[in-house]
């Protein structure tokens, strides 16, 4: 009798097994499909497209590895890469820095301090075109904003767009201005969650507010650092931002100076339409990007994000 | 609060972040207002002479803006209540559902979180070239709609979710439809408002898309439309400032109404 009890409870148990399975799989679809469609494939089908001469009317040739022996000798894409380091080293420690800098400040109420919070995160809420657009008209030589109030102390003559030796830097302040913001919102969340026996207890010591950060805020803070660390290098080698601001303040020039990695590799095809030559250079930011995931994984050892699975 | 500093610390912080903040926002300020000056004062120092909304007005009415604001506002609604729709039950199923290969799927989709258009614009441009979507609504809608970074943040919401409701409604015969549809979608309301704050910003604010893949006038958007205003009309300043106001507006409206949601989700994203 036992046994034909556990009989029907197995079979009804392996019944709702499946119809579990079975919703969760409707469930899924329409993302899984739609990820592997306009993701998954496009990362796969860089590194098929780059073996061929790809023309504007979608005729496929086969080359080999011509578009790969190209890169080596392509002194504009060294250039272009020169230019995302430089970006890269630029912007990456100088937004981070700021962004902390402005959660430590913010930290702490004080009247008013919503509105602080929200105008170091308003920049974020206009469009890149529209900060670029901003920015160009503020940066216009001689007569803009900023040349304005730059010319009492000798810069107002000072092309700051216009020039090679200052575009990529302009690139970099106009881009931090525009993310510390966001970054500022990542720290200020981690911050919050620090408990507060912890600068309690060091203050008992006698800590320093300085000695308060070194020894506690800023251990404390690590995961988050790295993950903003991370985010903001990834952003600045293939985010939007790269793309976007360089499109509307300066189309890569003067003299290639701002020309970004992704900015090249969109105008090899969609300007001089070399689609299986730009195949190949993505195949090399799609590298990168499996690196830094590989990497990201490893150091959250893949299981921090499923602390809380069943 | 965390005791670092005292009442005098405090206030010499707060002059400090009410300067910066000034300093923050004072280039879209002064944009602001250089787009009520007339024309000839663009570049003047001063606060304008006189207030006008000709600038507002020209771009509104000789200009295709509407079109493009029509344009925008389509495809950043649609794309964001579908993808709520999608990431919210992909999220359900990977959060609360058993079933074989879950844990794959689930690092499957989170391996593509650092993935970025710019990274694969060429290949995805040439996947959307074949389905023949090009120089459409449908191309602009579709391949936005599928982002890992929405389903990661949901399902890390319903994880924490109090099971019980869910068990007293599958004890009332609802089936995981019904609980997806009754009960956990009404229970996310607010993460489900603070997402869609985010994706509807991230569509009106797109430009490389629409721009790779449109060539017809009449499917731009108003991020692109800018642009090329940018390029038309380099030296009528007042015209370009005007049209970005326009395009920046919404995205303002729907910041100031949804932060107190956005606020909320940077706190759940499991990030810390």
């Amino acid at each position: 009798m036992s046994t034909l009890a556990q009989h029907t409870a197995d079979a009804r148990r392996s019944a709702r097994r499946r119809r579990e399975a079975f919703a969760a799989y409707l469930l899924i679809a329409p993302d899984v499909l739609g990820l592997l469609l306009f993701i998954g494939l496009p990362m796969c089908l860089a590194l098929g497209i780059a073996f061929f001469e790809v023309d504007g009317f979608g005729a496929y040739q086969f080359v080999g590895f011509d578009n790969f022996a190209k890169m080596a000798g392509d002194a504009m894409l060294s250039r272009s890469a020169g230019v995302t380091l430089g970006y890269v080293s630029g912007f990456v420690p100088l937004a981070f820095a700021v962004s902390l800098g402005l959660a430590l400040l913010v930290r702490e109420p004080f009247p008013g301090v919503r509105f602080v919070r929200m105008a170091f995160f308003l920049p974020n809420v206009i469009s890149l075109v529209v900060a670029g657009v901003l920015w160009q008209f503020l940066l216009v030589d001689k007569r803009g904003a900023v040349p304005a109030l730059l010319r009492p102390i000798g810069l107002g003559d000072v092309s700051w767009l216009g020039d090679p030796r200052f575009a990529l830097a302009s690139l970099v302040l106009i881009s931090a201005w525009f993310l510390v913001g966001y970054q500022m919102l990542i720290f200020l969340a981690a911050l919050n969650d620090i408990p507060r026996e912890y600068y309690d207890a060091s203050k008992v010591d006698g800590a320093t507010p300085w000695q308060q950060f070194r020894y506690v805020t800023w251990p404390m803070l690590r995961p988050t650092s790295l993950f903003v660390a991370i985010h903001s290098s990834v952003g600045a080698v293939t985010g939007l931002q790269a793309f976007d601001l360089v499109y509307v303040l300066t189309r890569g020039g003067p003299a290639n100076s701002t020309s970004t990695l992704i900015f090249y590799i969109y105008q090899q095809a969609f300007t001089y339409n070399h689609y299986g030559y730009a195949a190949a250079m993505t195949t090399m930011v799609v590298a990168f990007l499996a690196a830094v995931t590989g990497l990201m994984f490893a150091l959250t050892r893949g299981g921090r994000f499923d602390a809380g699975d069943r | 609060m965390p005791g670092i500093a005292n009442g005098r610390g405090l206030g010499v912080r707060a002059l400090a972040a009410y300067a910066l903040a000034a300093f923050t926002v004072s280039p879209m300020l002064w944009v602001f207002v250089t787009v009520f000056k007339p024309d000839d004062e663009v570049f003047s120092a001063r606060l304008p002479s006189r207030i006008t909304f000709a600038n507002l007005a020209y771009v509104l009415t000789e200009m295709p803006l509407p079109r493009y604001l029509f344009n925008s506002a389509l495809v950043s609604v649609t794309v964001t209540v579908v993808a709520l729709l999608f990431h919210s039950m992909a999220a359900y199923a990977l959060a609360r559902l058993r079933f074989p290969g879950r844990n794959l799927i689930f690092s499957a989709i989170l391996a593509t979180l650092l993935v970025s258009l710019p990274a694969i614009l060429v290949p995805l441009f040439i996947v959307v070239r074949e389905l023949d979507m090009l120089d459409s609504y449908a191309g602009l809608i579709v391949p936005s709609i599928f982002h890992a970074f929405g389903i990661f943040l949901l399902r890390q919401h319903y994880l924490d979710f109090p099971r019980e409701l869910e068990e007293a409604a599958e004890l009332d015969g609802c089936g995981y439809f019904r609980i997806y549809w009754s009960i956990v979608l009404p229970l996310s309301r607010p993460m489900l408002a603070s997402l869609g704050v985010l994706f509807f910003l991230a569509n009106w604010n797109a430009f490389l898309w629409p721009l790779t893949m449109t060539r017809d006038p009449d499917l731009r958007v108003i991020q692109v439309g800018i642009a090329g205003l940018q390029g038309q009309y380099s030296s009528s300043w007042n015209y370009v400032l005007a049209a970005s106001l326009i395009a920046a507006i919404p995205t303002m409206v729907v910041f100031f109404l949804g932060q107190r949601w956005l606020v909320d989700a940077m706190k759940t994203t499991g990030l810390k």
